[in-house]
């Protein structure tokens, strides 16, 4: 059974319709790269696939596990092991990273029916993770996100993602406002989570990216639809060529 | 000729109320006169209206209707229901002055650990002695009916220079049901003194009982006071709270309210910077559900010049909740350099609940910085998605988006074991959210 499968979803956001019928499979310990223009309906596929408001689907499913996530409040998804690695993290100044951390994990842990971890317990995972993602401990003191900057931000999710252990990680344009050292040090982070169990889906405008995630396969949309798929030559075929032929595919 | 004899709205005679009682009421004849004649304002004044503007917002005759007679002395089986309320509220390591009742409770108080450090007597005693507890600089009806009806309290007086190595908590427990209970406190804290004063309000299984509580502070120079007030009574009880505070020259204090029970509450505090050079801190969380009425009225006078006031008021107002801040800085002529700041945040969890604020500013000074600001609004759903998104359901990630906005009034109180105290009542609150 396919970990992910989107078939023939269609979406509205107020009256407009951003995707027209879109497909996707993704399997375990795979890793996808959705390329696309501005516009093309990247940032909508993983917003709907976490479960955001303000979407409404007219049409087609999304399965996990062959299970329909569509019905599932997002804390469910979470639970069930969809992460969304967000474009722009908030700040929730007044929630110590490490509360939030904790709440999360046993909330997730708690609606599998799995025991919740001690603090003590906790405390010892969070040590190990963020040690091996050279993560410095003051950043877990502050508030969620407070003042942290871009590459901090991109950094407390990959921690996040270690740490819930998602089967599927969406990355929302991960690159975006980070300079290529932290790019760099996000993109390791990822690699070293990857395992023939958790599959990636790697959203992203630019190549830069797939030069430290190596894809298995490229799929690109335009207007609202995967209007090709491919090996990680068509990343590089994009980058030479643009998105430009596809809009008429599309 | 007939003598109209003023009634409630539920044909009891208002007067039934101070002559039923008076037997209890401690006093000389010459403080008895002195409580007639406070009666007689109430009786005159009724319970406060929405057409006396201080009261505009908390009508009383129409959210409380009637006063209720005073509670009886607890019995045996009321103090052992308040010693364990006492258990469940007391702070760890504070020195505990117990009101049950309405009546100061010797035997659940820590009176000889205190003694080394401070000089107590209870308010029954000092009313058979004279009137002075009874004064306050101003008046209105529920403080001349508590002036009229005050059974006990709790007197201190903290000398100068003393520092206090423990706090002192002074627990009121109601464990009578429909009465009324009227306590009047008075605390001194002397020149260069240092003391924490923590008040809780709790309920020992009483339920729809009313409150009126008065507090006179008196603080002298360069003092250090951290005075906080848990107001936590039962659902359906009411309680009203008048405060007298005078704080005295280069002195600093750090006053905490969280409201978390009650039908229908106002804390309503007179604080006059009398000395220059002092700094007044103000943190007020109302945590209000269901269809619960807080009211916070704050009138601080900047009578002198070269004093600070940072008042900060935050409400989180779920279902049909209803809270008041009315904030009034005066600034006297002569109060150069005041710089007074309020500042009102109200978060609203459902669209039925309301919030009136009214600040104002009397200033009559020209060299002055004073300013106020309010605002209203919803928790922030990109927030709420991007925790629920992390696996918390929307309830929690309700409350810990709460949390984070009550936690920046809590995080002013210093004492580490009492901010987690306040934390914890912060969070039953949270847990009896439907």
């Amino acid at each position: 059974m396919a970990l992910l499968e989107v078939k023939d979803l269609k979406v509205r956001v107020e009256e407009r319709e951003i995707l027209h019928g879109l497909n996707l499979t993704v399997n375990e310990g795979e890793i996808h790269a959705i390329m696309g223009p501005n516009g093309s309906g990247k940032s909508t596929l993983s917003h709907v696939i976490a479960g955001k408001p303000g979407y409404e689907v007219t049409d087609g499913q999304i399965l996990f596990r062959g299970e329909d996530l569509l019905e599932m409040s997002p804390d469910m998804r979470a639970a069930k092991g969809v992460f969304l690695a967000f474009q722009y993290p908030v700040e929730i100044p007044g929630v110590a990273t490490m509360n939030f951390l904790r709440t999360a994990l046993n909330a997730q842990r708690k609606a599998r029916g799995e025991s919740e971890y001690s603090t003590p317990d906790f405390l010892k995972k969070v040590r190990e993770v963020s040690k091996s993602l050279n993560i410095p401990q003051d950043m877990l003191k502050r508030g969620v996100n407070v003042g942290f900057s871009g590459g901090e931000k991109k950094r407390n999710e990959v921690l996040q993602m270690a740490l819930f252990e998602p089967s599927l990680c969406i990355l929302d344009e991960m690159d975006s406002g980070l300079d290529i050292d932290a790019l760099r040090i996000a993109a390791d982070g990822v690699n070293a989570l990857h395992s023939p169990k958790r599959a990636m889906v790697v959203i992203t405008h630019y190549q830069r990216l797939l030069n430290y995630i190596v894809p298995d396969i490229v799929h690109v949309m335009s207007k609202g639809r995967v209007v090709k798929s491919g090996g990680k030559e068509l990343a590089l075929e994009l980058e030479a060529s643009g998105y430009a032929q596809f809009e008429d595919a599309a | 000729m007939n003598v109209a004899v003023a009634k409630t709205g539920k044909g009891r005679a208002v007067s039934d109320l101070f002559t039923s009682a008076e037997g209890r009421l401690p006093g000389s004849p010459a403080v008895v006169a002195v409580r007639r004649e406070a009666f007689e304002t109430y009786e005159r004044l009724g319970l406060p209206h929405r057409r006396i503007e201080e009261w505009k917002y908390t009508d009383l005759r129409a959210l409380v209707g009637e006063v209720l007679p005073l509670a009886a002395a607890p019995d045996a089986a009321a103090l052992k229901r308040a010693a364990d309320a006492v258990k469940a509220h007391a702070i760890t390591g504070a020195r505990k002055l117990v009101l049950v009742d309405g009546v100061f409770a010797a035997d659940l108080s820590d009176v000889k650990a205190l003694a080394s450090e401070a000089g107590f007597g209870t308010s029954r005693e000092a009313l058979e002695k004279d009137a002075g507890l009874l004064k306050t600089a101003s008046t209105d009806a529920v403080i001349a009916l508590n002036a009229a009806m005050a059974t006990d309290g709790v007197v201190l007086s903290i000398a100068d220079g003393a520092q206090l190595s423990a706090p002192i908590q002074i627990i009121h427990i109601a464990t009578a049901a429909s009465a009324s209970t009227f306590t009047r406190s008075q605390v001194k804290v002397g020149n260069g003194a240092r003391a924490t004063i923590i008040e809780t309000f709790v309920a020992a299984d009483a339920k729809a009982y009313q409150v009126n509580d008065a507090v006179i502070v008196t603080i002298g120079d360069n003092a250090d006071v951290a005075h906080i007030r848990l107001m936590d009574d039962a659902p359906d009880a009411v309680n009203i709270t008048s405060q007298f505070v005078t704080v005295g020259a280069n002195t600093k204090l750090n006053f905490f309210n969280m409201t978390t029970g009650a039908a229908v509450s106002r804390l309503q505090g007179f604080i006059t910077l009398a000395g220059e050079g002092s700094e007044l801190l103000v943190n007020g969380a109302n945590l209000l559900q269901k269809t619960e009425h807080g009211d916070t009225t704050l009138v601080v006078d900047h009578a002198v010049p070269n004093c600070v006031s940072r008042e900060v008021f935050r409400a989180v107002l779920d279902d049909r909740a209803h809270s008041v801040f009315q904030g009034r800085i005066i600034v006297r002529p002569d109060a150069q350099k005041t710089d007074g700041k309020m500042m009102i945040r109200a978060l609203l969890l459902s669209d039925e609940a309301e919030a009136d604020n009214k600040p104002e500013l009397e200033i009559f000074a020209d060299d002055v910085s004073c300013g106020h600001g309010a605002t209203a609004g919803a928790l922030d759903d990109s927030l709420l998605f991007y925790l629920k998104a992390r696996g918390l359901p929307e309830k929690q990630a309700q409350a810990l988006l709460i949390q984070a906005f009550v936690g920046e009034a809590i995080e002013q109180i210093a004492d580490d074991g009492l901010r987690e105290h306040v934390i914890g009542i912060a969070e039953r609150w949270l847990e009896r959210r439907s």
